[in-house]
């Protein structure tokens, strides 16, 4: 299949991961077995990690806490920051680690039900790891826009019914 | 008290307002009648309109529009078809197409001077004809042959009378792109019997698996074409109001009389937003066209499915499909589908004679609802041939 194709297949998938292979072969004008197969390999090959749900859930009613934490450590002889930022990664309530540019060296974000649960995080799990010299904690305080989503409007159609 | 006006009289009032007021006052409608894109205008085009009107452009243009709008829209049409038109006196922005075709008419039209145009047309043709003092003659186009416009009728169409041939492709209500041959014997056939052209290119950007045809760039049509464009379609800016007319320095000066002395100018924040669009906006244009291919694909299978047939159409952002197979008029099928499935579409005939058995369905609407929309046509269609 075409690359050009494949790609298409990509983003429509993770526009909505929901999307049949028949709908997208009408979509994009190519046989659904095909995609089928390209879907397959994609998945058997990692490019496709695994499909996720995204859910608002403030309006589910349920709160969670978010922090930014900016960690700084001291890299060590043959593994830099790797092996620190795997520690802290294996972490189930770790979202994100990203190794930045800047004044600090990882940033990881944490969520948890309340803000004393990653405070005691930070406290006695990724302070004290070896190597950590600092961390620099910040609370999100409200969620625009996450990963595309715009979380704080749902769009209305302002058209007219029907329009020449 | 003394009757109106007998001119705009003469005008029949629009088919699709009853429809408009029946689908308005309905819950849980889906609408496949709107003949807009059902995205907004991209941020970037919104922000610098917001930048403008910030910063204090709340004041009129020249008459001709902003220069340096002017001269966006002359390089963005010499990079795209090679045009060359002067921006100090062969551009005029006008507001919204709807504007440069009357102003067109205006222009070019003595009492009883003659309009070709083809059928199924956009509704505003024959009325903005009628308006200038013109007589509009519809040439009908057949969907047996993909609505392509067919030149011999044109030919048999010309009187003394006809001054002008009115295109628009690709085209509203059909989607049809005509073929470049096509495009460029209807050309020679203008150049033959000394006619204008007026091409109403509002959706040259919406075409799929072609390329689109600027009537003005075929050899011999530049000196006799106006060609009508905007931002409309291509960049989700319907309610900016902002469209241009490009033509012979003469005609312009004319069409530019009627303009200075009835619009003034466009509105200047909304020619700050179009410079925008044509300096950043075309990643956006091209991630539209390519949302607008795929529903357009899945659409027209789907209606041959249900048996409604369609010839799948390489423009804009419509289908025209038949409805024979239901036995009903085009007002019948849209009233009943209206009040049975709650599915507004634009009945055939509100755009010429030649479209009754058809209907108008605008895939400017998002997949899901495409798909619930279908879903009930499907059910319908059944019932109706049951």
């Amino acid at each position: 299949m075409e690359l050009e194709t494949q790609r298409a297949i990509l983003e429509t998938l993770e526009q909505d991961a929901r999307t049949s292979p028949e709908q997208i072969a009408d979509m994009l004008g190519v046989d659904a077995d095909q995609v089928r197969e390209t879907i397959r390999q994609m998945e058997a090959s990692g490019i496709i990690r695994r499909y996720k749900t995204v859910i608002d859930w403030d309006r589910f009613g349920e709160e969670r806490v978010f922090a930014f934490i900016d960690v700084k450590v001291s890299p060590a002889r043959e593994v830099g920051f790797d092996d620190v930022a795997e520690r802290i990664y294996r972490f189930p309530q770790v979202h994100a680690v990203y190794l930045v540019s800047g004044d600090h060296d990882l940033r990881v974000i944490v969520s948890g039900r309340t803000m004393k649960e990653i405070a005691a995080f930070v406290a006695e799990r990724l302070a004290p790891l070896d190597r950590v010299q600092a961390t620099y904690t910040q609370f999100v305080l409200k969620r625009y826009k996450e990963d595309g989503e715009v979380y704080a409007e749902t769009d209305t159609d302002r058209r007219l019914v029907v329009t020449p | 008290m003394k009757p109106l006006s007998q001119a705009v009289r003469a005008v029949p009032p629009s088919g699709i307002r009853r429809f408009f007021d029946i689908a308005a006052q309905l819950e849980d409608c889906i609408s496949l009648g709107v003949g807009e894109p059902d995205f907004v205008t991209p941020w970037h085009i919104r922000e610098a309109a917001i930048w403008a009107i910030e910063k204090g452009f709340t004041t009129y243009t020249s008459n001709y529009g902003l220069f340096s709008l002017r001269q966006r829209i002359a390089s963005h049409l010499k990079a795209r078809y090679g045009l060359e038109y002067a921006p100090e006196n062969e551009i005029l922005v006008t507001v919204g197409v709807s504007e440069g075709l009357d102003i067109a008419m205006r222009a070019l039209l003595n009492p009883g001077d003659e309009v070709i145009f083809f059928e199924p047309s956009y509704v505003s043709y024959p009325p903005c004809v009628m308006f200038a003092g013109g007589v509009p003659v519809p040439v009908p186009t057949d969907y047996r042959n993909g609505f392509q416009p067919d030149v011999e009728q044109v030919r048999r169409a010309i009187t003394p009378r006809t001054k002008a041939l009115l295109l628009c492709y690709p085209n509203n209500p059909t989607g049809t792109v005509a073929s470049r041959e096509v495009l460029h014997e209807l050309v020679r056939l203008a150049v033959e019997h000394d006619l204008y052209l007026i091409s109403d290119e509002i959706y040259d950007r919406l075409v799929y698996e072609t390329e689109h045809t600027c009537v003005a760039a075929l050899p011999g049509a530049a000196e006799r074409t106006i060609l009508l464009g905007g931002f409309s379609k291509s960049y989700a800016m319907t309610g900016w109001r902002i469209g241009y007319a490009c033509a012979p320095a003469p005609v312009i000066e004319m069409m530019m009389k009627v303009h200075q002395y009835t619009m003034l100018c466009a509105p200047i924040a909304a020619q700050k937003a179009a410079e925008e669009a044509l300096e950043r906006g075309e990643p956006e244009v091209e991630r539209m066209r390519r949302e607008y291919d795929r529903r357009r694909r899945l659409i027209v299978k789907r209606l041959n499915e249900i048996g409604l047939e369609c010839v799948p159409p390489q423009g804009a952002f419509y289908v025209f499909p038949s409805i024979r197979c239901t036995g009903l008029s085009s007002e019948e099928f849209t009233e009943r589908l209206l009040w049975e499935e709650r599915v507004a579409v634009v009945p055939g005939n509100v755009f010429g004679s030649s479209g009754e058995g058809h209907v108008r369905l605008s895939y400017a609407t998002s997949l899901p609802k495409i798909e619930e929309a279908l879903h009930r046509m499907e059910r319908f269609v059944t019932r109706c041939r049951g």
